[in-house]
């Protein structure tokens, strides 16, 4: 072989790994979702019926796969009170305060927890005459208790929440991050300039980590479609907490609809993928540079 | 804002965040007796008793659990960071034609959502006959990993290529340059992604619920769900269990926050 040739055929000999891993575990099962949804097939036939747009309509038009939709947009809601959570103890812990690893540590923990165990000490505080009962009744509030996880009308508030517990130290500690990386001299600066800490909030921190915020409502929104471990583990999907997700897996994997259940996915990835776009336009994205 | 307002503020979210975690703590050392008689927030009577632990560590077959996800992790591991520093070379170090659409296809790759393309991919892996085998966790932490190398890329583009130039005017070949100069610096971004990939592979559960069936093949996650159907009110085993599972991660916290921190930070921003 001539040295040209082996110049030539070199780099993709580094690359073939990574880039046969790519698209036999990324770009082929998009490809072959797309085939899928437009036919009606369990997983195990030898032909599929085309069926047109029929698993597209059904998405759009069948409440029980519809409805999904609605229960991501607790997710959704929730992931704003998160993000405002994470906002706050960023800024106070960007300041002088004593304890301040261990308040940090304490508040980003529960990102590294297993998700399984998570929904069990959920499960768990959520009980009936459980911690968070007991708690209410020793605060006087006895006459709030309910079943948290039982009520349809409250039982997706009570997952949300559970999910606002377990990923606000991701933003937390994302925020404090780009906090810190603000330069020392420009709030001295702004001290001296007589600006008080809401005036340093709203002119240096912002402007300072609007990028991370960005990203942090796109990692929201598609984290709230993309809901699994915590209905999955601590309802079922039972009483109305059914999501994106664990819908899609009862109608691949248990009732074995893999049209209907790619449809879902293709409209899932669709929306991620407009809210990305949405999001570069609005807030370009200066700091990528590759090659 | 006031000084004291902020402390309680702090301390209110500290005790939001542990308290669901000691009620757990506690139950755990709880006797079934115990268990029924006393309220959540009532510390166990007696620290030492173990039998929960043990009854969930035999029955939950815990130590086939950590064993599994022991030889995935350190399979998938090693794996993506020999995929991962072989591509970031190939693209910081190399003129190739296609160069701008191999980037941009790694780049929409990390915009799917891993969990969406599931119903197809399961078809993929079975027609791999991978299914109830280590290996199709392994192939799909592999293969689902492109942060990785994003971090590798950006990490490479920091070595300065006279290195290699040197090395390479002194005749050594490109995987020699690969091997003694770019891998030995790439130590700082192997530990990012070793330690990002590592949490994120130890706590995966969608995955391997999917396609490790098999009780043999049980990994912690998969370990710690299996309580739930037949231990449905045994809560102090139950508990016990999820303790077991949430150990190895507050020791490795606090053996290495400040590599956590770097690394959870560089992972979710690049």
């Amino acid at each position: 072989m001539t040295e040209v040739n082996k110049r030539r055929y070199l780099p993709w000999l580094y690359l073939a790994p990574a880039l046969g891993l790519l698209i036999t575990f990324t770009y082929v099962p998009v490809g072959n979702m797309l085939f899928y949804s437009f036919h009606s097939w369990d997983g195990l036939d030898v032909t599929m019926d085309p069926v047109g747009l029929d698993n597209y309509v059904r998405v759009f038009t069948d409440e029980r796969y519809w409805r999904v939709f609605l229960v991501s947009g607790y997710y959704f809601a929730a992931s704003f009170a998160q993000i405002a959570i994470a906002l706050y103890f960023a800024v106070v812990l960007s300041f002088d305060v004593r304890f301040k690893n261990l308040f940090k540590g304490i508040l980003f923990f529960p990102y590294l927890l297993n998700g399984v165990a998570v929904g069990f000490v959920f499960l768990y505080l959520f009980q009936p005459d459980g911690t968070l009962d007991t708690v209410l009744r020793w605060l006087g509030l006895g006459d709030q208790t309910r079943h948290w996880l039982g009520d349809p009308d409250i039982a997706n508030i009570s997952l949300a929440g559970t999910s606002v517990w377990r990923f606000t130290g991701l933003s937390f500690v994302l925020f404090l991050g780009a906090i810190q990386s603000i330069p020392g001299e420009i709030y001295e600066a702004a001290e001296i300039d007589g600006a008080g800490r809401w005036h340093q909030f709203r002119h240096i921190i912002v402007p300072g980590i609007r990028r991370i915020i960005s990203l942090s409502f796109i990692l929201a929104i598609s984290g709230s479609l993309a809901v699994f471990e915590i209905p999955f583990v601590m309802t079922g999907g039972a009483n109305g907490t059914r999501t994106f997700v664990v819908q899609a897996y009862e109608t691949a994997f248990q009732f074995r609809q893999i049209g209907l259940a790619s449809a879902m996915a293709v409209v899932l990835l669709l929306v991620v993928l407009l809210i990305t776009w949405v999001q570069r336009r609005i807030v370009p994205d200066e700091e990528v540079q590759l090659s | 804002m006031r000084r004291p307002a902020m402390y309680a503020s702090l301390v209110l979210a500290s005790l939001v965040v542990l308290v669901p975690l000691a009620v757990v703590f506690f139950a755990a050392f709880k006797t079934r007796a115990e268990y029924s008689t006393t309220g959540p927030l009532t510390p166990p009577r007696n620290w030492l008793h173990f039998d929960n632990f043990v009854t969930a560590w035999s029955e939950g077959r815990m130590l086939l659990g950590f064993g599994n996800t022991t030889v995935i992790l350190a399979v998938s591991l090693t794996g993506t960071i020999l995929v991962g520093t072989l591509a970031a070379y190939a693209v910081s170090r190399f003129d190739f034609p296609f160069k701008r659409l191999v980037l941009g296809s790694f780049l929409v790759a990390a915009l799917v959502p891993g969990v969406t393309t599931q119903v197809a991919t399961y078809q993929i892996v079975k027609s791999m006959g991978l299914v109830n085998t280590p290996a199709s966790a392994i192939v799909l932490f592999l293969g689902t990993d492109i942060i990785s190398i994003y971090i590798f890329i950006q990490f490479m583009q920091s070595i300065p290529p006279s290195l290699d130039q040197a090395a390479m005017i002194d005749g050594a070949s490109r995987f020699t340059v690969y091997r003694r100069i770019i891998l030995p610096l790439m130590k700082p971004a192997i530990a990012t992604v070793a330690i990002i990939k590592g949490i994120a592979i130890y706590n995966e559960f969608y995955i391997p619920f999917l396609y490790l069936r098999s009780p043999d093949l049980s990994v912690i996650s998969t370990a710690l769900f299996r309580f739930k159907g037949p231990y449905g009110a045994q809560w102090e085993t139950i508990a016990a269990c999820t303790m077991i599972v949430i150990l190895p991660t507050v020791v490795l916290f606090l053996l290495l926050q400040r590599f956590i921190y770097n690394g959870i930070t560089a992972g979710a921003t690049k």
